[in-house]
């Protein structure tokens, strides 16, 4: 096989190739650091994941292309358009299914290459596969249940099944017992088999009880499972790209959960224990509710405090996404602005379901990046503010976090909405956020709470400061 | 390739994804976590090694099945972060295209 010096199939051309592709994702990444130059580093990344899916390719031991393409042609034909269509709305939900699919691939190599070497895998081989098919399959099962949850094909509710943490235990001890007995030299492939579904069940026993305020977290830390459970498939089958790519992930993923959970003032730990995504809290919270005053107010009036007020902060929260509204809501601003209201946007790190969820929505409605302000930029300016426009957030804008020390979510840093001159709540009912906690700021005499659709509402006072 | 080797790469390569990722503002979270979300899609490789030497039509199976899946995941992952990225641009048009892709 070596009449030439010089061959496609040479590794060292393939390493070397994978060395070139590890230079693009790391300078992708780089370039997705600022809102000007992202977007190129997304194409700089796609382009190093071609090159080393190309080098792989070359490679001798790769094999069967019919089959390869008969897979790449099904994931192109899902995933394109999948990508393509989904509204910016539902992009967590999307977000989280390709995260799924992707441990799930993990958990299938890891599967098949248990299978193919018959087991009796030496130490430093099986250790990590066992390790990337736990993984890869709690994430697999573990986003489906996030994206479930986040689609309201589950209720967005934490789930608790009585006995959970007796239940999770057991589980947890079948999948480490199970990996230990295949570390040690069993070559059972049931054994595998009961590894993969163990993990597998545990991954959706791990996200059921999670309510949906956490949701981001949870998913960021399942895109960091995926990501090292990638690496680990890498050190198994001997493949540097694998370990590269999926330890970078499993990095960024980790470090941005840090982020999310530090946010909300709450540790990873405490999101998954269920902490203040608990049903009984939100029980509590819903009688005292109905007793107390609340002052709502309608579209016409919402709209003469608007059009009359020299500045005016829209706090956007997932009640906006839900909506749709954040096209609609542009226009109100627009329109305010025209009349020389001063328009900003706070956008609170946790606002929506993702980090970052508000800036994508209200950039897609055109909103010029400059006026989102961030929430320790927007925080001081609440006391100048005339009107703060709540649309569809909850949790976010609760002082209970700053003030009531008994509260789940205190410490929580929240947007300052109640210290602005007027606050408008819009809001499709008395009900509690995601958190399930009841939210002071709707008793506050200086808020009045506009019900109804988010965008409906926003439309209707548009409407009215038309006519003004 | 020896297992130190690969643990050197795999602690170096965990420090450089540290360092690279904890800059990226807050506003750019969302498309981030989507970015890297399409980079662990490079499981896929590991599909198209494997099936060269797979014997039995539940192997081959299950290989096309995680080919499509990595496809999916990196695919769909990178689509998606330029859709969102595609609306950091700064004050386009007043007038939205009509279909965005």
């Amino acid at each position: 096989m070596t009449p030439y010096a010089f061959s496609l199939q040479d590794p060292d051309l393939i390493r070397s190739l994978y060395i070139l592709a590890f230079v693009l994702f790391i300078v992708g990444m780089r370039l997705l650091n600022h809102p000007s130059s992202a977007r190129r580093g997304n194409w700089v990344a796609a382009v190093g994941m071609t090159v080393a899916v190309g080098a792989t390719l070359l490679q001798r031991e790769t094999g069967d292309f019919a089959l390869i393409a008969l897979g790449i042609a099904v994931g192109t034909a899902v995933g394109v358009p999948a990508a393509r269509s989904v509204k910016m709305t539902a992009m967590p939900q999307m977000v989280a299914l390709f995260n799924g699919v992707g441990g799930g691939a993990v958990a299938l190599i890891a599967w098949v290459e248990f299978r193919d070497t018959g087991g009796g895998l030496p130490t430093d081989e099986i250790i990590p596969l066992v390790f990337a098919a736990v993984v890869g399959s709690v994430s697999f099962w573990g986003s489906n249940v996030a994206f479930a949850k986040l689609q309201e094909i589950l209720p967005g509710r934490p789930i608790q099944l009585p006995g959970q943490q007796a239940i999770n235990a057991l589980l947890a001890l079948i999948a480490v017992g199970s990996a230990v007995a295949l570390a040690a030299g069993s070559e059972s492939e049931g054994l595998f088999i009961l590894l993969l579904v163990s993990a597998a069940v545990l991954g959706n026993m791990f996200v059921l009880p999670i309510g949906g305020a956490d949701m981001p977290v949870v998913i960021s830390l399942l895109n960091a499972f995926t990501g090292l459970s990638a690496a680990a498939a890498g050190i198994a089958l001997d493949n540097v790209a694998l370990i590269v790519g999926g330890i970078i992930v499993g990095a960024s993923g980790t470090i941005l959960t840090n982020l999310m959970a530090d946010a909300m003032n709450r540790s990873i730990a405490n999101v998954f224990a269920g902490g203040f995504g608990g049903v009984k809290v939100a029980g509590g919270g819903d009688g005292d509710a109905e007793q107390r005053p609340v002052r709502s107010t309608d579209a016409a009036d919402a709209a003469i405090q608007l059009a009359y007020a020299s500045k005016v902060v829209v706090a956007p929260g997932y009640g906006m996404a839900v909506a749709q509204a954040q096209h609609t809501v542009r226009e109100l601003a627009d329109e305010l602005e025209k009349r020389g209201v001063q328009v900003d946007y706070a956008i609170h790190p946790v606002a929506g379901r993702m980090p970052g969820h508000m800036n994508v929505l209200l950039a897609e409605a055109d909103v010029p990046y400059e006026n989102l302000k961030e929430m320790d930029e927007i925080n001081p300016e609440f006391p100048q503010t005339d009107v703060t426009l709540v649309i569809g957030a909850n949790d976010v804008t609760n002082p209970a976090a700053r003030e009531q020390t008994d509260s789940p979510i205190y410490g929580m840093p929240i947007l300052d909405v109640d210290k602005s001159e007027q606050v408008i709540v819009l809001k499709r009912s008395m009900n509690t956020g995601f958190a399930g906690i009841d939210n002071p700021l709707f008793y506050n005499e200086n808020t009045a709470l506009l019900f109804g659709d988010a965008k409906q509402s926003v439309a209707a006072v548009l409407a009215a400061v038309k006519d003004l | 390739m020896d297992l130190l080797t690969e643990l050197t790469i795999l602690v170096l390569a965990a420090f450089v994804g540290f360092e690279v990722i904890s800059k990226v503002p807050n506003t750019l979270h969302t498309p981030l976590m989507s970015a890297t979300n399409a980079i662990h899609g490079i499981v896929l490789l590991g599909g198209l090694i494997l099936i060269g030497e797979a014997e039995g039509f539940l192997n081959e199976l299950l290989l096309v099945i995680a080919i499509a899946f990595g496809t999916i995941n990196v695919v769909g992952g990178f689509l998606v972060t330029d859709r969102m990225l595609e609306m950091f641009k700064k004050r386009p048009s007043p007038k939205k295209e009509t279909e965005e892709s």
